[in-house]
């Protein structure tokens, strides 16, 4: 890949007391591409990500996203990044329409726009017959969908995707797949992290981290390659398990 | 401008979609008014009297039917034990024990001063001042009767004495109804504005919803307001449904400036409303929340003045209700509901509940944070 760099991490270290969460990431995601950020449990992914979208402050080093510094320009990033989270959070006391309207407005969209997009996600997800349905009572994989699709209703450079999968049923999860390719053709950057080393299969490149550092970053190929793997499950084994186990 | 109206909408539809609080925001004020205005009294009636009478007089049974005939005694209990009264007053059977020694009627025919002892439970020590000042009034009066059988006299002219006459004002009846009413309003319209939006905050922070907006481009300000305003309007309505039950049920006068009165309780809801906020941007989950806002809450009411007076407390304390903004609409309250005090009369109290309701807000604001 040599696409535009849109996301630049240098040296980031992110701590929580005596605990080093991120230890001197560095590593590039260039525009357009899918990229997968891999690692076991409190490998250190959800704190990445979340300094990356502006919610968390790093503890030092230089990180830019969208061509914006985190520590000055946060807000200036939020334009132009979408993020869901892992934990569902889209008002659970609203209904489908209701979310949609909501952060279409949040994001400035006008009202001809705002009803268009709605009207557009609301078909492209089957989601008619939910429409004045109340979130709380959809299922997960559905849930899953619609925060996806708001988190790119205002047409982001770059999202984020924390284990946007989790839970999720395999033919949700295919689908749920087909809706990032669709997103990532439209030249949208894809940030994702996932379990699901299958899904890691799909990504254009993927970073593996270990106890706060990235100890593998490439393609799958020639990271399977590299360690002589035939899935990136067997890559994944072999260099991020945790050496305490 | 159109972001917060988009939010503002948003929680609105949160709040009427939620049966429990819609209801609570409309059943609180009634409820609220119809208990605590009528029952909410400083006025002691019916006191228990134990009467120990050891003379059994003509005299001393004058001074009991006198006893009797006051709406403040009630003379339930007559032994001659002084042991037995004692218990009586030991297990609050009765409030006060009052003894008229033998002899108490040949002191008095034979001019010298009769005594009787009354011994008061004073445990409530407002109550036990007002009995007794209860029971002199009604000796006074006892012994200008027998003054007047003894000289024959119309009163007693001949010794020089002020007589003092009185008016009260603001209050004739002193009706306590009407001195109570502002300060549960103003109860009322606290717990409104100061629980309900830091709930709904922290309720966000609970539930991780708030994540999804601070990834968002929406300003701090904005949020706040968005949380601020929905209250701000739900809070009015209920001080206008407080208003009209006052009217209502208790006929409570209003002297002054209605419009006056809202614009002050908007003011001042403000004011809670960002302190609850600030509250609730330092509280993790709504139990927190709860119990600071709860202690917060019970500070400023019971130091606001509503049930003593705020010239005699401590010194400190006057000092610390400068940032007390209950003890500042009370006030506002009272005033204008009872005096008819304009917008010039409450000057001090307004401007100092702007400063509050800004500085409240600002710290609400500043404490909230989109980024960790």
């Amino acid at each position: 890949m040599t696409g535009k760099s849109v996301i630049s991490v240098k040296n980031l270290v992110k701590k929580f007391g005596n605990f080093t969460a991120n230890d001197n990431l560095c590593f590039e995601v260039y525009e357009g591409e899918i990229f997968g950020f891999l690692g076991a449990n409190g490998a250190g992914k959800t704190t990445a990500l979340r300094i990356l979208s502006g919610l968390l402050e790093p503890t030092s080093g230089e990180v830019t996203v969208a061509g914006y510094d985190v520590s000055k320009d946060s807000e200036k990033i939020k334009k132009n990044i979408g993020y869901m989270c892992q934990k569902f959070s889209l008002y659970d006391d609203l209904t489908v329409s209701e979310n949609i309207v909501l952060y279409g407005g949040i994001y400035g969209l006008d009202n001809q726009s705002l009803r268009e997009r709605k009207n557009k996600l609301l078909k492209q997800l089957r989601f008619e017959e939910y429409e004045t349905r109340l979130i709380v009572d959809l299922p997960l994989g559905l849930k899953q969908k619609l925060a996806f699709s708001v988190a790119i209703i205002h047409n982001p450079r770059i999202v984020f995707l924390d284990e946007p999968t989790g839970g999720v049923d395999p033919v949700t999860r295919r689908q749920f797949w087909e809706m990032i390719w669709e997103t990532a053709s439209k030249g949208i950057t894809i940030f994702v992290t996932t379990h699901y080393m299958d899904e890691a299969e799909y990504c254009d490149r993927v970073s593996i981290m270990s106890e706060g550092r990235i100890v593998a970053i490439d393609t799958p190929e020639n990271l399977k390659k590299q360690y002589n793997a035939e899935t990136i499950e067997q890559v994944f084994v072999r260099i991020a398990r945790p050496l305490k186990n | 401008m159109r972001t917060i109206l988009f939010l503002i909408r948003k929680e609105f539809i949160q709040i009427f979609r939620n049966k429990f609080i819609s209801r609570a925001i409309f059943g609180v004020p009634i409820i609220q008014m119809l208990i605590l205005v009528p029952a909410v009294t400083f006025e002691i009636k019916n006191l228990k009297i134990c009467l120990v009478d050891k003379d059994m007089s003509a005299e001393s049974r004058a001074l009991i039917s006198k006893l009797e005939g006051s709406p403040f005694f009630r003379i339930p209990y007559m032994t001659f034990s002084g042991s037995e009264a004692e218990n009586l007053l030991y297990s609050n059977k009765c409030n006060l024990v009052l003894e008229i020694p033998a002899g108490f009627s040949r002191s008095i025919t034979s001019g010298r001063p009769a005594g009787i002892m009354a011994s008061i439970n004073a445990i409530n020590a407002v109550a036990a001042q007002l009995s007794w000042a209860y029971l002199n009034g009604i000796t006074a009066d006892f012994n200008k009767e027998l003054l007047l059988n003894k000289t024959g006299m119309q009163g007693q002219v001949n010794i020089q004495r002020i007589q003092v006459t009185n008016r009260y004002w603001y209050n004739e009846m002193l009706n306590y109804k009407y001195y109570m009413m502002p300060g549960v309003l103003v109860i009322l319209v606290t717990a409104i504005g100061f629980l309900l939006a830091g709930l709904n905050l922290v309720k966000e922070k609970e539930s991780g919803t708030i994540e999804q907006i601070n990834v968002t481009p929406v300003r701090k300000y904005q949020f706040i307001t968005a949380k601020m305003l929905p209250f701000l309007i739900i809070g009015l309505i209920d001080l206008a449904l407080g208003l009209s039950i006052g009217k209502l049920a208790f006929d409570i006068p209003f002297e002054g400036s209605l419009l006056l009165l809202f614009l002050c309780a908007a003011i001042f809801l403000v004011a809670v409303l960002g302190l609850g906020l600030f509250v609730s941007t330092f509280s993790r989950s709504q139990q927190q929340f709860m119990f600071v806002a709860f202690f917060i809450m019970i500070i400023f009411i019971l130091m606001s003045g509503i049930f003593t007076p705020y010239e005699s407390m401590p010194l400190w304390a006057q000092y610390f209700n400068k940032i007390n903004p209950v003890a500042y609409l009370i006030r506002i309250n009272r005033m204008v509901m009872l005096k008819g005090s304009d917008m010039s009369d409450i000057r001090t109290e307004l401007l100092s509940l702007i400063a509050i309701a800004f500085f409240f807000t600002l710290f609400a604001v500043r404490k909230y944070r989109k980024t960790a």
